[in-house]
């Protein structure tokens, strides 16, 4: 396992993105979403991507697909490059290319049947054979764990929540994707959907040899699927590491932070006592020099003046701090 | 919970007509809450957790039916009149949303709103409620107090935002607090933060309070006791360190299992449970978790179990076939 790991690590990574910047207006006044990032996701890998609310992460996965056009920098999908891609070419594109949404339910059409739901991407493609549309949807419908003969005649408000998540999958999956961007899929669920679909996402990569970049503000979950984990705070990665090391020596301060915050569902940990200072500023005007240093326990002057870049700092983690934990 | 309890709920349901029959949102529920006392009340979404809550405070839907008595301090607020009602909601109960914004008037400034509390219930004059407000605000954790009560709630961040709608609650000293899910929409720093806030205030005034969840997390390592609810029922009640270290219900194993733990190996896969929880317009016979339960037998899906205790009488679970102690140690 380990050994594959490193083999598809020194492959050409299938995503490729480079300091990507990413802003928007919002009355007027410009937000930094994405200030300079880049990553690297290898074939067959999950790279987890986390960050609490207005960090830039989702932002960043719809850059990635061209929802939202970029200021500057560059993405490389399988070598071509998105950010000059345009009309027919994207769309091709895309199909390689999916994404799953955190609301199942509103990201469903609520006037469509689910065989017409699951099927549409391949009349999209332009699939216009029907019964081989119809086998293709069979096919992804049974493997998500829904009886096709059961369901595709259905409406999306006769299912649950978990049911609909299993429903957008399905879709992400008809049109054979090498990537899929998952943002915020199981955040709306109950504990006990969430688990069947955290189980569902690893089938449904091992069977297809998918490659994932999975969004979410839930350090456990993001851990539980992840085999590296980047670490997002108000438009720039702080830290970047493989899943377990990250989580067992955080270098980077906030990531520290955000492990000591989750609350433990164990009686014998006594919770910390607020080791957060403060809230995150705005993106509208990000602090100078490291963002996380209006938040930061060890920000010093260099911290105010001088923008921390990823360094290594142990293999295969990289940290943008001046005083990084050793 | 040896001293006298400050709230009792009895037998208390709660049904609601809808156009599929009648929905039993919360079915014959028992709970005490102690002075200085902290409750957990742990379910997932539609476990009638929330309308528990409603039940409590009295602010159930019009359409909904109550049954079963509701005592704060001895009294019996199901047959209070709505006057003496707002009276007691203002001083000695009070509640915290998760979105801020349901207790908080967007065209009202922090202030107005603060000052005009404390003058209606505590009859202040003007100068102390306004004294007394920037004081709250300062003791919630909000900087530049003064400033602040010329502020909208729009202008705050839902940290804030929740700090101010917690300032409020606790303005008249309550007796009672109850926080319904009063971190979920919140950022796992400033949910820190802000169940930090409450712990301390709790302490500092020796209120009850009730934390109303869906994540055994939070109630964990902040509450004296936990009741788990499934299907409008409490189905495992008990003190906080017995309930984690002695759980006998299945369901609560079983929703502990689910979440994924920080400190597990990535892609292990999760124990989820199987299936959903019941229609709640369509009651079953039995357990009304033994269709997603691995210990259920045929007595479970007959026969609704009662929630009674063995040996220690403030461990209760509603189970036939309880978990022994060995094998509820699955953290």
């Amino acid at each position: 396992m380990m050994h594959d790991l490193q083999k598809s690590v020194l492959r050409e990574p299938l995503l490729k993105v480079d300091d990507l910047v990413v802003e928007y207006s919002v009355a007027g006044r410009t937000v930094h979403a994405v200030s300079g990032v880049s990553l690297e996701v290898a074939r067959g890998e999950t790279l987890g991507l986390v960050g609490e609310s207005g960090c830039g992460k989702s932002t960043l996965g719809r850059a990635v697909l061209q929802l939202r056009r970029p200021v500057s920098g560059q993405v490389l999908f399988d070598g071509h490059d998105l950010m000059a891609m345009k009309g027919d070419a994207l769309r091709r594109m895309r199909q390689h290319v999916q994404l799953i949404f955190q609301d199942p339910i509103a990201s469903l059409n609520p006037r469509r049947r689910i065989g017409d739901i699951v099927a549409e991407p391949l009349v999209i493609a332009g699939v216009t054979d029907r019964a081989e549309r119809e086998r293709r949807v069979h096919e992804v419908l049974s493997a998500v764990g829904l009886d096709p003969a059961l369901v595709m005649g259905r409406l999306p408000h006769e299912f649950s929540g978990g049911q609909c998540q299993r429903i957008c999958i399905a879709r992400a999956l008809v049109l054979n994707p090498e990537f899929i961007i998952c943002d915020e899929p199981v955040s709306a669920l109950d504990v006990s959907i969430r688990a069947q679909i955290l189980n569902l996402l690893e089938e449904m990569k091992a069977r297809y040899g998918l490659t994932l970049l999975f969004i979410a503000h839930d350090l456990a979950v993001v851990k539980a699927v992840s085999d590296r984990v980047a670490v997002m705070y108000l438009g720039r990665l702080c830290e970047v590491g493989p899943s377990e090391q990250l989580f067992a020596r955080p270098a980077h301060p906030y990531t520290a932070l955000l492990i000591e915050a989750i609350p433990h569902p164990d009686p014998d940990v006594r919770p910390a006592e607020s080791v957060a200072i403060g809230e995150p500023p705005s993106p509208i005007s990000p602090p100078s020099g490291c963002r996380f240093r209006t938040r930061c326990p060890k920000a010093d002057r260099q911290c105010v003046e001088v923008v921390p870049e990823l360094a290594p700092i142990a293999p295969g983690q990289l940290v943008a701090c001046h005083h990084p934990n050793v | 919970m040896s001293a006298p309890a400050l709230l009792s709920v009895e037998g208390v349901s709660v049904d609601l007509p809808t156009p599929r029959g009648n929905l039993r949102a919360v079915d014959q529920v028992d709970l005490r809450v102690a002075p200085g006392q902290t409750l957990g009340i742990v379910g997932e979404s539609g476990c009638g957790k929330t309308m528990l809550s409603r039940a409590i405070l009295q602010l159930l839907p019009k359409k909904a039916t109550l049954t079963g008595r509701v005592r704060l301090d001895g009294q019996d607020l199901t047959r209070l009149g709505a006057e003496p009602l707002r009276k007691l909601r203002g001083r000695a109960l009070a509640v915290v949303f998760q979105d801020p914004m349901t207790s908080l008037n967007p065209v009202l400034t922090i202030g107005s709103q603060l000052i005009e509390t404390l003058q209606e219930h505590l009859e202040f004059d003007a100068a102390t409620a306004r004294k007394r407000s920037i004081e709250l605000l300062a003791a919630v954790g909000i900087p530049a107090p003064e400033h602040r009560l010329t502020q909208y709630p729009h202008q705050l961040s839902g940290g804030m935002r929740q700090r101010v709608a917690i300032a409020i609650a606790l303005s008249c000293e309550p007796k009672l607090l109850i926080a319904d899910e009063p971190t979920t929409a919140l950022d796992v720093t400033i949910q820190a933060q802000i169940l930090d806030l409450l712990a301390r205030e709790q302490r500092r005034r020796h209120m009850a309070m009730i934390i109303i969840t869906h994540d055994l997390g939070v109630v964990a390592g902040r509450t004296d006791e936990v009741a788990v609810m499934y299907a409008g029922r409490v189905v495992e009640r008990a003190p906080t360190p017995a309930l984690f270290k002695n759980m006998r219900m299945p369901y609560t194993e079983a929703l502990l299992a689910a979440i994924p733990k920080i400190d597990a190996a990535p892609h292990t896969p999760l124990p989820a449970i199987s299936g959903r929880p019941p229609d709640p317009t369509r009651p079953i016979a039995g357990c009304a978790f033994s269709p997603r339960c691995r210990y259920a037998m045929a007595d479970c899906h007959q026969k609704k179990p009662a929630l009674a205790s063995a040996a220690s009488s403030d461990h209760q679970y509603a189970c036939f076939h309880p978990i022994h102690a060995a094998a509820g140690a699955c953290v």
